[in-house]
């Protein structure tokens, strides 16, 4: 059902969106097979674009702009007055390098959004990415999710340091909110509530 | 035992919610197959071939008798009357509704039980080692670590979506009981120069479709670590396990193609930015939970018991059960106890409902109230006085659960295979049951001695055949069903995978062929030779030529 309503959850709450996602102009699709199966998957650091897409990919002139981590990487020099400006997010795929984009920039925290692209729901490379933009990179801005983003997944997400989860079209943001909340005490120490519950409550042992 | 706390008991009571909500989404229409396949699975839900299996935590193989007696509730309510006990120590009932899942999982959480995990792919349940406690050569007592690993990895936010499973083994044992060569983690306690607890990791063993056996990560990590040592390495598997191909998903694979040194770097460099983090373990957390697992309060005890002596003396089947069935105890005075899951002809594994509930009765009478499964798929009572072994067995025998054949060829490992399983190239029960019968009788199974049997009934390798000393594996030639056999696979410290013995064969040849082999052993075998060491020793090629030898003479006649 889709609706005219605002998919993105930013802090716990429903908000609009601020910023314009920018995606490359379509390439060439191969369809790759392995054992007869359609691949789903794209491997990590696999290269998916190529520079005439980069240098075709067309940016608004206004407004808050979210780019491709190629183009932010390619074409630097011209947003530069832009990422000055604070009118500069930067989106990767899970399967591109982290480290390309940490290396792309001074300040990771000049950047006031970085997005996360996940294709298909059950790829589980986007928590560790959270993860290292938080505790290894001490980013402290906005972290996205966005592509195949559904409620089962929002409360390790959650745990994983995002903070902002633009839902699939077709399913309610509304719904989903309810699932940050489901468990209250995790167990294990991680990027939202760093202390393990051992360290976080004082656990008595239960009698025999 | 581990108890819950009221920490523990809300995040399973939230966990059936979740999946109370989740079900109805899924009935409603709202979560597509594909969507709900891995909540599911999260959940231990298969759909197989007849019906969903559900598959039920039993963490690192201890049950109290509460729980057991509600699984067999369970399986009496929800299920037709018996459940099956699993190569990693768990619990599957094999015809339950969808529907009534969350509230099986509902009934489970009020014993403090669970489904968490039990499939899909995150990490497992962690298993160990079924005489933890009480084995006397015992280094540590692995439970207290093993429950710490299921707590950290219950939820774990960052691996909920792996490439595939993972699965961790502890052992603290000098005799490796836990297979943590075949694991994706495997954490093997040992004692150091300086006398001190240290841990080898080994990472990237595995069976399934590609066999390998695991390499040394690290030689020396100490307990403190072990939680953020782990992380370190699925990390790096996270991120560079390939996604592309289930069947090239494992970390063994990835370890394969970077190689140990190259993997070992990448991970020691993970590790540096994260060792001593706050999931390091504190002295205090692994002292608190400790306390569920002190010494039982055992009594002082003479290592003869009179009574015991005479009944040994005096009844030649009550001693065989005793040699076979029951194992040494750091304890003067007591033993430990395997309650055979393996009567000939039936399904290696299955207990009944009425089984289940008199064998919780009998751990509440003799052995302080606990059950083990192992991964040989039997029970274990591990704390017996030796005064008390002629009433259980009496027990035991009556209720069918006192087969004397444990380490012995018809104490047979066997997945559930095409009889329940979609993924099944063969059946792997009826030859399991057809082999039974073949050598049923004991004296014979005695003569023939230690032995490891192992049924898979696809490369899938469930059944672990790769490191059975006889392996057989279902295969599938045109449409119908074959098996291929593996000779000299074993599991432990000096494990090891079997080479294949030739073409395969039709199911009424199976019988034939085990016995030809076993032919070949009793002909070939020194006095104090099992049947691993005579492989071992003359290789595989005699019985190849004896198996196959007579098989080319037959097709001749016909
Ligand atoms: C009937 C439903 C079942 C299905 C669909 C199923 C499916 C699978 C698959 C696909 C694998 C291979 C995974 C891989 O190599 O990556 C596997 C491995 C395994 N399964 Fe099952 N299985 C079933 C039942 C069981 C049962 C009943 C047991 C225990 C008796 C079991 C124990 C195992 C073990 C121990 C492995 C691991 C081999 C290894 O990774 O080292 N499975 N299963
Ligand atoms: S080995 Fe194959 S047939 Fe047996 S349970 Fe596993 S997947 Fe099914």
């Amino acid at each position: 059902m889709p609706n005219n309503k605002s998919n993105l959850i930013l802090n716990n709450e429903i908000v609009t969106d601020e910023w314009s996602l920018v995606t490359m102009p379509a390439g060439e699709e191969v369809v790759k097979k392995q054992a007869g199966k359609v691949v789903l998957f794209k491997l990590t650091g696999e290269s998916t674009h190529s520079a005439e897409q980069v240098a075709q990919t067309v940016i608004p002139a206004t407004g808050k702009i979210l780019v491709p981590l190629a183009v932010w990487q390619a074409r630097k020099e011209e947003l530069a007055p832009r990422h000055a400006a604070g009118e500069i997010g930067v989106w990767l795929d899970t399967h591109e390098l982290l480290e390309d984009l940490v290396s792309s920039v001074d300040d990771l925290n000049s950047l006031p959004l970085i997005a996360v692209h996940v294709e298909r729901f059950a790829d589980g490379r986007i928590f560790s990415i959270g993860n290292l933009l938080r505790m290894r990179h001490h980013y402290r801005n906005d972290l996205r999710a966005f592509g195949d983003v559904l409620r089962d997944q929002l409360f390790f997400l959650k745990r994983c340091g995002f903070n902002s989860y633009l839902i699939r079209a077709d399913r309610s943001a509304e719904d989903a909110l309810a699932s940050l909340k489901d468990f209250s005490q995790p167990y294990q120490g991680a990027v939202d509530e760093q202390l393990p519950v051992w360290r976080r409550v004082n656990r008595q042992p239960v009698s025999q | 035992m581990y108890k819950y706390d009221e920490i523990d008991q809300a995040i399973v009571d939230e966990r059936v919610k979740q999946y109370r909500d989740q079900t109805r989404r899924f009935l409603a229409g709202e979560l597509t197959d594909e969507e709900f396949r891995p909540l599911r699975l999260q959940n231990g839900l298969y759909i197989q071939r007849h019906a969903p299996m559900l598959r039920i935590a039993v963490p690192y193989g201890m049950l109290s008798s509460r729980q057991l007696r509600k699984l067999g509730d369970i399986s009496k309510h929800y299920d037709r009357g018996y459940g099956h006990v699993s190569t990693r120590t768990n619990m599957q009932l094999n015809w339950p509704k969808l529907e009534d899942v969350p509230d099986i999982l509902a009934e489970l959480a009020t014993v403090q039980m669970h489904a968490i995990q039990t499939s899909g792919n995150c990490i497992r349940n962690t298993t160990t080692d079924q005489f933890a406690g009480v084995a006397p050569d015992e280094v540590v007592d692995p439970r207290a670590i093993a429950e710490i690993i299921r707590q950290w990895s219950t939820f774990h936010p960052e691996f909920a979506l792996l490439p595939r499973k993972f699965k961790i083994a502890v052992s603290g044992t000098k005799q490796d009981r836990a297979l943590v060569q075949a694991h994706d983690i495997g954490l093997e306690f040992y004692r150091d120069q300086d006398d001190k607890v240290a841990i080898r990791v080994w990472v990237g063993g595995g069976l399934g479709r590609t066999p390998i056996l695991g390499s040394v990560v690290r030689e020396h990590l100490e307990w403190q670590h072990i939680l953020t040592y782990c992380e370190a390495i699925i990390r790096v598997y996270n991120l560079h396990g390939r996604r592309d191909n289930a069947f090239k998903a494992r970390i063994k694979i990835l370890v394969k193609a970077l190689g140990i040194e190259e993997f070992r770097r990448q991970v020691e460099e993970e590790w540096q930015f994260i060792k001593d983090n706050p999931n390091t373990i504190t002295e205090a957390e692994l002292a608190r939970v400790s306390q569920y697992f002190t010494q039982m309060p055992y009594e002082t005890l003479p290592e003869h018991d009179a009574r015991f002596d005479s009944a040994i003396a005096s009844n030649p089947a009550f001693a065989t059960w005793v040699r076979r069935n029951t194992h040494a105890h750091k304890q003067p005075g007591y033993r430990a106890v395997t309650l055979s899951l393996k009567p000939h002809g039936r399904a290696p594994g299955d207990i009944t409902s009425e089984q289940m509930h008199l064998v919780a009765d009998w751990a509440d009478e003799y052995s302080f109230g606990e059950i083990r499964p192992s991964h040989e798929q039997n029970l274990i009572l591990a704390d017996v006085k030796l005064s008390d072994l002629f009433p259980l067995w009496e027990k035991a025998r009556a209720a069918g659960l006192a087969t004397t054949n444990i380490g012995l060829l018809t104490d047979i490992i066997c997945c559930p295979g095409g009889d329940f399983c979609s993924l099944a190239n063969a059946k792997s029960i009826p030859i399991a049951e057809a082999i039974q019968m073949q050598f049923d009788n004991l004296d014979y199974l005695y003569d023939i001695g230690e032995l490891e049997l192992n049924i898979s009934g696809c490369m899938n390798a469930c059944g672990h055949h790769h490191v059975g000393h006889i392996g057989i594996l279902g295969v599938d030639k045109d449409g119908s069903e074959w098996y291929q056999v593996t000779l000299g696979g074993k599991q432990g410290n000096d494990a090891s995978l079997g080479s294949v013995l030739g073409p395969s064969f039709a199911a009424e040849e199976m019988p034939g062929v085990v016995q030809k082999l076993i032919d070949v052993y009793i002909r070939e075998r020194t006095e104090e030779e099992r049947f691993i060491d005579t492989v071992r020793r003359i290789g595989v090629a005699p019985f190849k030529t004896h198996v196959y030898g007579d098989k080319k003479k037959e097709v001749a006649h016909a």
